[in-house]
């Protein structure tokens, strides 16, 4: 038996399907990531599992009993607000101590507890202080243990890290993924960030459109895709527009320049035109002997980015991304330069539908 | 050899001395009316009756005018005006604080709101003698709800004791501006309240109760202080919808001052400043109450 589990969720407000036949189970002590755009229902699904909105259809289980229709202070779950949601006119200790005193904790308990936790969360001396006192990086340090306090079952996270600057988000996205391991417990993270579902998630789930495109660990819905909108939407892509010569061995052309895609979405059919995607690391410059397809191009823009230097190499009517590392003993080609561009046919992914 | 830094000092030319820059702001002219204003009608006259005190009509310094106000009749006129004062601000921050909450927090169809305050933004400023007569058309002995309940469902109102030229009658008058004012206040203030703070309180284990017990009341406490102070101040100050619904019926502080100070049969316009110097008085104690109250309660404030 799974820990959480969501069965065929519904939710639909008048004439519109927010979220439909969404079915997941996590395991105890899993990080389960729900990544999409805005809009995508995302957020709602966590609603639901917070007891804030109420699914259509479908049915929640936390520890194999149904809390579809309990109330949010009836589910014993710790949820942290993308907007840290800190009570302004309590204390550090006090927040965190809020969840304990209206569970009717003694005192004695309510201060050893909320000591453990401003531990945890490295705030020690902090406790006297209020919301307004401390940096937005803090402040969800606190949110998180407010919500850790009262041992939930389930921890939601609604895009924590969102509202902090970058140098912040990724320490504390290092530190909320290594509390959650310490303390096992079963999390659900959403954000629109990819980074952020990659590199801290167990799995993901892929959402657009109310759908769940894709459920996966990260390595898988990077490298593996199952639609093109996963495809397109998890990391960065160069989507070009081929040719096929030849479906059953792969064969296409790109620009009048023949290659092989190791993979496709569907199958192709000789002489349509259908989009292929490839990543930009996979792709080597100058390296053909390398790898085994190759293309002609000339280099249309340079952008040095410090460690990183972006190309952007055009064949006729397609061109594509790549990154290089910086070496100082190998400056970077001029723009018009003509270069060769190789990678591996499993690199290049026929995407299904429609053309680009 | 000249090093860099001095190449670049001999490179940069002396710049002039910045002119002083002028202390006068134009800004000035944009407020000198607010503050001409300011002088003229408040600071002016507030100190002058100050002065006036603690004169007797030859302009002598006397404090008899301030033993005057322990008389009788002046002692209850402030005990009424007091009593109508606190009871209007309470029964009014209770009631527009409830239907401000109703407005903003639950879910009323969208045109309920926008409604509602475009009437208390004219209801909270319809007093004096319209109000009194619009009271007196209902309410009255003869007015319209008073003749409706009597004809039709057989009660009379009179027989319960109830008198509109009353205690009682004249809170219920008041309240018709005080409810408006609150609710005008309050809901910015409820709006300022965010929905996470109420869904963080839930998934926390938090009743409503709770959460209105441990976050919201002392998130709006401030607020709530304040605008129940402003109540008291307006009904405290109040004089035409008290003139013209109770004559000299309902012996108040502000009528009382308004007789002594026009030329009444016991004109005595130095007993008068006092009278209005005490209004400050309790204002100024009111109002130091409030500042002392909220400075605890906004402790969470930066």
């Amino acid at each position: 038996m799974k820990f959480l589990e969501l069965e065929g969720i519904q939710k639909v407000y008048g004439p519109n399907t927010v979220v439909q036949d969404f079915n997941l189970s996590v395991d105890k002590g899993e990080f389960v990531t729900f990544l999409g755009p805005s809009g995508c229902g995302k957020t709602t699904t966590l609603r639901m599992i917070a007891g804030f909105e109420i699914p259509s259809a479908g049915a929640i289980r936390i520890n194999g009993k149904d809390v579809t229709n309990l109330k949010p202070n009836q589910r014993q779950i710790g949820m942290v607000f993308q907007a840290y949601a800190l009570f302004p006119n309590m204390t550090v200790a006090d927040n965190v101590a809020f969840g304990l005193k209206v569970a009717g904790q003694s005192s004695e308990a309510i201060r050893k507890r909320v000591g453990e936790m401003l531990d945890v969360i490295k705030l020690p001396q902090f406790g006297d202080r209020y919301p307004y006192q401390l940096s937005g990086g803090q402040q969800q340090r606190v949110a998180l243990a407010r919500a850790l306090a009262i041992k939930p079952q389930v921890l939601l996270l609604d895009e924590p890290l969102s509202a902090l600057d970058a140098k912040i988000r990724l320490s504390l996205r290092e530190e909320i993924r290594s509390l959650q391991r310490s303390l096992g417990i079963t999390t659900i993270f959403v954000t629109h960030d990819q980074e952020e579902a990659l590199s801290m998630s167990d799995r993901i789930v892929v959402m657009n459109e109310g759908r769940v495109e894709q459920i996966g660990a990260p390595f898988e819905v990077y490298n593996f895709p199952r639609t093109r909108f996963v495809a397109s939407f998890v990391g960065t892509l160069n989507i070009l527009r081929g040719k096929v010569v030849d479906g059953a061995s792969g064969r296409i052309t790109i620009d009048d320049q023949q290659v092989i895609a190791g993979r496709s979405m569907g199958n192709l059919q000789n002489g349509e035109v259908r989009s292929v995607a490839l990543r930009p690391e996979s792709v080597t410059l100058n390296g053909a002997g390398e790898k085994r397809n190759a293309m002609q191009g000339i280099i249309e823009e340079v952008s040095f980015l410090g460690a990183v230097v972006r190309m952007r190499v055009r064949f006729r009517d397609n061109a594509i991304s790549l990154d290089t590392f910086n070496n100082p003993g190998a400056p970077p080609p001029e723009r018009g330069a003509p270069v060769t561009v190789s990678f591996q046919p499993e690199d290049l992914l026929v995407l299904e539908g429609e053309t680009h | 050899m000249v090093d860099q830094s001095e190449a670049q000092a001999i490179a940069i030319p002396a710049q002039p001395a910045p002119a002083r820059a002028s202390t006068f702001s134009w800004a000035w002219i944009g407020v000198t009316p607010f503050l001409a204003f300011a002088v003229l009608f408040l600071i002016a006259p507030t100190l002058f009756l100050i002065v006036g005190a603690f004169q007797d009509a030859q302009g002598h310094f006397t404090l008899a005018n301030l033993a005057d106000l322990a008389q009788p009749s002046i002692v209850r006129a402030y005990r009424i005006s007091l009593e109508i004062s606190i009871t209007s601000a309470i029964l009014g921050a209770i009631f527009g604080s409830l239907i401000a909450a109703a407005a903003v927090l639950n879910g009323l169809p969208g045109w309920l709101r926008p409604t509602l305050l475009t009437f208390s933004g004219v209801a909270s400023q319809f007093a004096g003698v319209p109000l009194a007569f619009a009271f007196l058309a209902t309410l009255g002995r003869t007015g319209l709800v008073t003749y409706l309940l009597n004809t039709y469902l057989g009660f009379n109102l009179y027989s319960t004791g109830f008198n509109l030229l009353s205690f009682w009658g004249l809170t219920i008058t008041y309240l018709y501006f005080q409810i408006p004012l609150m609710i005008l206040i309050m809901t910015p203030a409820l709006d300022g309240l965010k929905r996470e703070w109420r869904e963080a309180s839930a998934i926390l284990g938090a009743s409503t109760w709770q959460y209105w017990r441990y976050v919201a009341l002392p998130v709006l406490w401030p607020s709530l202080l304040g605008a129940t102070l402003l109540l008291f101040a307006n009904a405290f100050g109040a004089v035409a919808t008290a003139y013209a619904l109770t004559g000299s019926s309902l012996n108040i502080v502000t009528i009382l001052l308004f007789a002594q100070i026009r030329g009444d049969v016991l004109h005595n316009a130095n007993l008068g400043y006092a009278l209005a110097f005490g209004m400050i008085l309790i204002t100024g104690v009111s109002n130091g109450a409030y500042i002392w109250l909220r400075s605890r309660g906004e402790r969470w404030l930066k």
